[in-house]
């Protein structure tokens, strides 16, 4: 069971069980659909920018497994204050680190709170659970009203 | 009760079952997705292609006229296994998907019209219900949905009523993939014919696990894989009457379908060869035919009083652990186990039970419906199959206890 706990990080468990901006936004600027097909998870990213371009409020709804609500759950509380380019940044990172290959080194210092979801790329099915959310915020950003898909 | 079945001698002709997961021994409980190969498939398919191999039914030469014979030797061993009186009632084609394709877009396509309809029952898989979608929206056919209980069974009396005069198919499960049911066939088809309507069965889920007799069932169809019967992906079977086949027309067009071809027309060869255009998976049926012939020296009845025996264990054994909900709980059920854990999304299951190397399917198996009337987007299916043993039930109860903890 260690190795399960490699992947199921106290963090993660605890995201999910007491997700963080678990919560709609009356009123957000933007809003978008994510939904992983394989998976069944769904969620609706709500999102308001700043006359600055940064991000004063964002929360989520839906419904997911641990990975997937773990993954917004972080992420909302991550990125509160950025730009999109900063959030850019950031996914690009995180899909780094949730892909790379299994012997390959990462700074895990780098990656701050989202160190937590390094056990991920030992579990390629799971990846999309991970990056389902950030797919949606970019989608959001975009402001298409699109849905994001990982399928 | 005890059967003098002797499962360790059936795990040894299975060579994946030696193999390791995450560093523990396969614990495979996902048949219901596809089976495990015996060695006696493995071998029959490569000693087909060192020794045997040819293109069908053209060659003058002796190697052809070897391949072509055990590739309708095939066809003969389906025809007695599954109890067709004709043998050209037996079509080779990818899968059962690809079988009910293929009727829809020849037999439904030529008898079905506009206000005609198509009746399902809520279980089905969806390879029977979106061919039959599409059919609707070719041909303005209306398709209808027979309800289940609360117990993930068809209510006769529901069916009963949603047949009428426009009904012109019933297609219909004879197991569920998602929760193990076994329909009521018998009074399901003997309704159907008594209004005119024809039958089609899909027996994917059923064939691998049960006797099957199209004769004694008098359905006008029947589609399986041959993936879930022991058999290589590549494969599959539809049955149909001779009468019915005689009269459709054909599929694809190509190669080994015609009589004879010019310009300005071509006439096509009659049952089976109608429906088989192109160079068909010849070592695909060799296969089948070995995967077949394998299971009857188990004996399919033993198979399928051992498979009984090990569900009545796992509903036991699984129900004993609290927060875990069976989902799909039929009076006759085949040997799937659908359900899922209080709190714990089934993706999670999934992972915790493969660390243990415990393979299970989750998600929502291909019968999008189903979860919906249970209000679940997902569930973990564990389904058994010959060669699984009730060690392997209580490794599956132990690792379900070792995930609750950790999640709750």
């Amino acid at each position: 069971m260690d190795e399960l706990r490699d992947l199921y990080q106290a963090t993660i468990l605890d995201h999910n069980k007491k997700p963080r901006n678990f919560r709609a936004i009356e009123g957000a600027d933007r809003k978008a659909e994510g939904h992983n097909p394989l998976c069944g998870d769904q969620l609706t990213l709500y999102l308001t920018m700043d006359a600055e371009g940064r991000v004063s409020d964002v929360g989520f709804q839906g419904s997911g497994c641990a990975i997937s609500t773990a993954s917004a759950s972080l992420m909302t509380d991550l990125i509160k204050g950025q730009t999109v380019a900063e959030i850019e940044k950031q996914f690009g990172r995180f899909h780094d680190l949730v892909t790379s290959p299994v012997d390959q080194p990462v700074d895990l210092a780098e990656m701050g709170k989202l160190a937590v979801f390094s056990g991920v790329r030992e579990y390629p099915m799971r990846v999309k659970c991970a990056t389902l959310a950030w797919h949606t915020l970019r989608e959001a950003m975009a402001n298409t009203g699109g849905t994001a898909k990982t399928e | 009760m005890t059967t003098a079945y002797d499962v360790a001698a059936v795990r040894e002709d299975f060579p994946i079952l030696d193999t390791t997961v995450r560093g523990k021994p396969l614990v495979f409980l996902d048949t219901a997705a596809s089976a495990q190969k015996p060695r006696a498939v493995i071998e029959a398919i490569s000693e087909f292609y060192e020794t045997h191999y040819a293109n069908i039914h053209r060659g003058v030469y002796q190697l052809s006229a070897d391949a072509t014979q055990r590739y309708e030797g095939s066809r003969d061993t389906v025809q007695q296994f599954i109890g067709a009186t004709d043998r050209r009632e037996v079509v080779f084609v990818r899968n059962a998907t690809e079988a009910i394709n293929l009727v829809a877009h020849t037999w439904a396509e030529k008898n079905l019209q506009a206000g005609d309809e198509v009746l399902i029952t809520a279980l089905e898989h969806h390879a029977n219900i979106v061919p039959w979608q599409m059919l609707g929206q070719r041909k303005g056919i209306r398709l209808r949905v027979a309800p289940v209980n609360e117990r993930g069974e068809v209510v006769l009396e529901e069916f009963e009523k949603l047949l009428n005069d426009r009904t012109r198919l019933v297609a219909v499960a004879q197991v569920s993939n998602a929760l193990g049911t076994i329909l009521p066939l018998e009074s399901m088809i003997e309704l159907a014919h008594k209004r005119g309507a024809r039958v089609l069965v899909d027996g994917a889920q059923a064939i691998p696990h049960m006797p099957v007799d199209v004769g004694q069932m008098d359905c006008d169809f029947y589609v399986f894989s041959g993936h879930k019967l022991l058999g290589p992906s590549g494969i599959g079977v539809l049955y149909g009457k001779l009468s019915l086949l005689e009269a459709m027309p054909p599929f694809l067009g190509g190669g080994d379908m015609i009589e004879s071809v010019s310009f300005e027309k071509s006439t096509y060869a009659p049952p089976p060869a109608r429906f088989e255009a192109g160079t068909p998976d010849i070592a695909g049926a060799v296969g089948l035919d070995a995967a077949i012939q394998y299971l009857q020296g188990v004996g399919i009845e033993r198979v399928a009083l051992w498979e009984h025996e090990l569900l009545e264990y796992a509903t036991a054994k699984l129900s004993e652990i609290d927060g875990l909900r069976i989902i799909g709980t039929a009076a006759e059920k085949s040997a799937v186990l659908s359900f899922v854990l209080e709190g714990v999304h089934a993706h999670d299951v999934g992972t915790a039970l493969d660390q243990a190397g415990v393979a299970v399917r989750v998600g929502h198996h291909c019968a999008q419906p189903v979860m919906e009337i249970f209000g679940v987007p997902a569930t973990v299916r564990a389904s058994f199959a010959l060669y699984n043993t009730r060690n392997e039930v209580d490794q599956l109860a132990a690792a379900l206890r070792e995930t609750l903890e950790i999640f709750r």
